[in-house]
């Protein structure tokens, strides 16, 4: 076992602040990694403010972490120290039941094990992510960062980017597909027309600015697919009308009230909302190759660790182009004081 | 034109009653129908009670519609003088939407033209459905109905079989599936029938034991009592489908428990209040939730042919014309096994008087 420094929070101390945490000693499938870059999610911060329910302290998030390989454990075939790797949304899972089997790894029967805030499996307390100097991952867990990709940028993939990928593949996107994307954030809301450039720089086709009515009355059933990535309260029943008949709302936002809906607004186009989570382990491996394949990255504002509070507030008001992704490499120490 | 005798409400009487409609004349492509029976929605109640918002009055009611074809327009191919034919929930729709263009009518992005209640396209009025003594439809509207089945019972299949029938297909149940049908009405009884005969394992969901005999006796392989908490939490992630059939307010999540990773929440029944959704409900184990209108023409014809072909129809209780407030009463209680059917051309006539 060893001690890294991490950011987290506490029972007494509400917002992150540096702390200690401890690491496992490196198992025979372990794969020991020090972390140079976390992205930081929106659900990071809906875990440690506790707007999901309790947590168990010190709460340490961060589960889109892109790191070095210092030590593999004797029966690691996987991986070899030097390289570049990455930690997503799950450290373990039950490993016998038929998702598991499957690659549906997330939605585990037994409940998988979250990058943070889960109970370990011996018992021995939770998990702590990527806010942190180094984490100790079975290597079944762990996945290969395209060397052509730059570090920091690739950090989101890991949660924000499969979350998206998989649905997408999932529910049928293909090409030719018509499919609206509502936020622009991470995964923020569309809001104005000043987005514009971004949306078409990104790769959108066009964008429909939502308090236009006129506009979105003209855009009534012209979608065969919505991506919903809105963590926030939102009323989703408007949104329906953008899809045609067998239109699907992929919903991936995870807001945390319920929505209203009327069932009259599933059934006269025989239109499905359909959810997702994250992905499995084989399939994030994919699309990480796809991304080295085609050159696709997250566009990112890279800061230390001192401004994490700070970059938190912001990312409230969706203000950031489009992820913030913590320098844990060379920022995270001993000295590290977390500004308010 | 003719006029016809029908039962419906009009803007100073509430209560059903008889009165007196006009039926276009005989246009090329049409078929004039002498309704025989009836059956008993209750999106019937819904629509005149103007559950559903105001509605233009007179309003006669009635989409699960069996008869015998008196007389054809000249350029009317598939039907003929004394053939035994069906009208269900749509008799006209534009024709040239991507829908309409792929056998998806029901989905007519003009709006389709419904058996009652809807503009007519001409301008001239409304459409008046089946509780009448006769109707007069397009034939690309009009469905064939397989002469080995009573015609009384075939009639619910129109609405009832059919709106659970389509989703059914559509939304993948097959043989083997792991199936929970909430609600044993109308749709419910129907959805147990076909989903049983399609091979599917089925459970019906009920507060009480009161149903158990009728859920095993239509095809259920079981039931599950909603009210025994340990039975309930024992079934959670049990299933790939639920098909939900309850036009009244209840508590949908409750139910979407019932479904394992990647399962299917199929909802056909038209509660008039939102039901609340939680997106982790969606989002912890990919569920689905989807809905369904009815079925388009083509695939009501291979549903009425599929029930030729094994014998299925629905459960009725055949009423005169004049008991049609009091079953719309006891609609209201689920007091029926299942489905009310009016026996049109045996009581629906000069002497009719509704009783209330």
């Amino acid at each position: 076992m060893s001690n890294v420094l991490a950011i987290g929070v506490t029972e007494t101390q509400t917002k992150l602040h540096l702390l200690t945490i401890p690491r496992r000693a490196v198992g025979p499938n372990d794969v020991d990694i020090k972390i140079e870059y976390c992205g930081m999610c929106h659900s990071d911060l809906h875990h440690c403010r506790q707007e999901w329910g309790e947590t168990k302290k010190p709460s340490v998030p961060g589960h889109e972490i892109v790191g070095t390989v210092t030590q593999v454990g004797a029966k690691v075939s996987k991986f070899a120290v030097g390289q570049t790797v990455g930690v997503g949304c799950f450290v373990d899972s039950c490993r016998e039941c038929k998702e598991c089997g499957d690659d549906l790894i997330q939605y585990c029967a037994k409940g998988v094990t979250g990058t943070y805030g889960a109970p370990v499996k011996d018992g021995t307390g939770h998990t702590h992510g990527g806010y942190s100097q180094a984490i100790v991952v079975d290597e079944n867990y762990v996945l290969s960062i395209p060397s052509n990709l730059d570090q920091a940028a690739a950090a989101p993939l890991l949660c924000a980017g499969i979350t998206v990928w998989s649905p997408m593949k999932h529910y049928g996107v293909k090409a030719g597909s018509k499919i609206a994307v509502l936020g622009l954030g991470g995964l923020g809301h569309m809001g104005d027309e000043n987005k514009k450039p971004e949306a078409l720089a990104l790769g959108a086709e066009s964008l429909l600015v939502t308090s236009d009515k006129e506009a979105f009355k003209r855009a009534s059933r012209s979608f065969d697919f919505v991506i919903d990535t809105v963590s926030d309260d939102h009323d989703l029943a408007s949104y329906l009308s953008l899809l045609g008949t067998d239109g699907t709302y992929i919903l991936v936002g995870g807001s945390p009230k319920p929505f209203a809906l009327p069932a009259f607004s599933l059934i006269p186009k025989r239109i499905k909302i359909g959810g997702s989570l994250v992905g499995g382990i084989k399939e994030t491996q994919e699309m990480l190759d796809f991304c080295g394949a085609n050159n696709i990255v997250s566009e990112i504002e890279l800061v230390k660790a001192e401004y994490a509070e700070k970059a938190w507030d912001r990312m409230q008001k969706s203000d950031v182009k489009f992820r913030f992704v913590i320098d844990v490499g060379r920022s995270l120490n001993k000295d590290t004081q977390v500004k308010l | 034109m003719s006029q016809v005798y029908a039962l419906g409400v009009t803007e100073s009487q509430k209560h059903l009653q008889l009165i007196s409609i006009p039926r276009r004349e005989v246009g090329p492509s049409d078929v004039h129908i002498h309704v025989e029976y009836c059956g008993i929605c209750h999106s019937d109640l819904h629509h005149c009670r103007q559950e559903w918002g105001d509605t233009m009055k007179p309003s006669v009611p009635g989409h699960e519609i069996v008869g015998k074809v008196t007389q054809i327009g000249s350029l009317v191919t598939k039907f003929k003088v004394g053939d035994s034919v069906g009208v269900g929930c749509l008799v006209n729709s534009c024709r040239e939407c991507k829908p309409c263009g792929h056998s998806l009518v029901q989905y007519c992005t003009k709006g389709v033209v419904l058996t009652y209640g809807s503009p007519l396209t001409d301008g001239t009025g409304h459409t008046m459905g089946g509780y009448s003594q006769a109707m007069v439809v397009d034939e690309a509207f009009v469905l064939s109905v397989p002469t080995n089945l009573d015609p009384a019972a075939v009639a619910p299949l129109l609405c009832a079989g059919i709106t659970v029938y389509s989703p059914l297909k559509h939304y993948g149940v097959k043989a083997g599936s792991k199936i929970a049908v909430l609600g044993l009405g109308g749709l419910g009884h129907m959805a147990v029938k076909f989903a049983s005969k399609m091979g599917a394992h089925v459970t019906v969901l009920s507060r009480s034991e009161g149903k158990r005999q009728q859920a095993l006796a239509l095809g259920a392989e079981s039931v599950l009592i909603t009210t025994d908490a340990d039975a309930f939490n024992a079934a959670r992630s049990t299933f790939e489908f639920v098909l939900d059939t309850i036009g009244d307010e209840h508590d949908v999540s409750a139910y979407m428990d019932l479904l394992g990773v990647d399962g299917t929440y199929i909802m056909v029944g038209a509660s008039p209040k939102p039901f609340a959704l939680s997106a982790f409900s969606l989002i912890m184990k990919r569920i689905k939730i989807g809905g369904s209108a009815v079925g388009s023409i083509k695939e009501t014809q291979e549903m009425l042919d599929f029930c030729g072909e094994h014998g299925i129809v629905s459960d009725v209780e055949v009423v005169k014309a004049e008991y049609v407030e009091k079953a719309w009463e006891r609609v209201l209680k689920s007091d029926v096994k299942f489905r009310f059917v009016i026996d049109v051309a045996g009581s629906l006539n000069a002497d009719t008087v509704v009783q209330v």
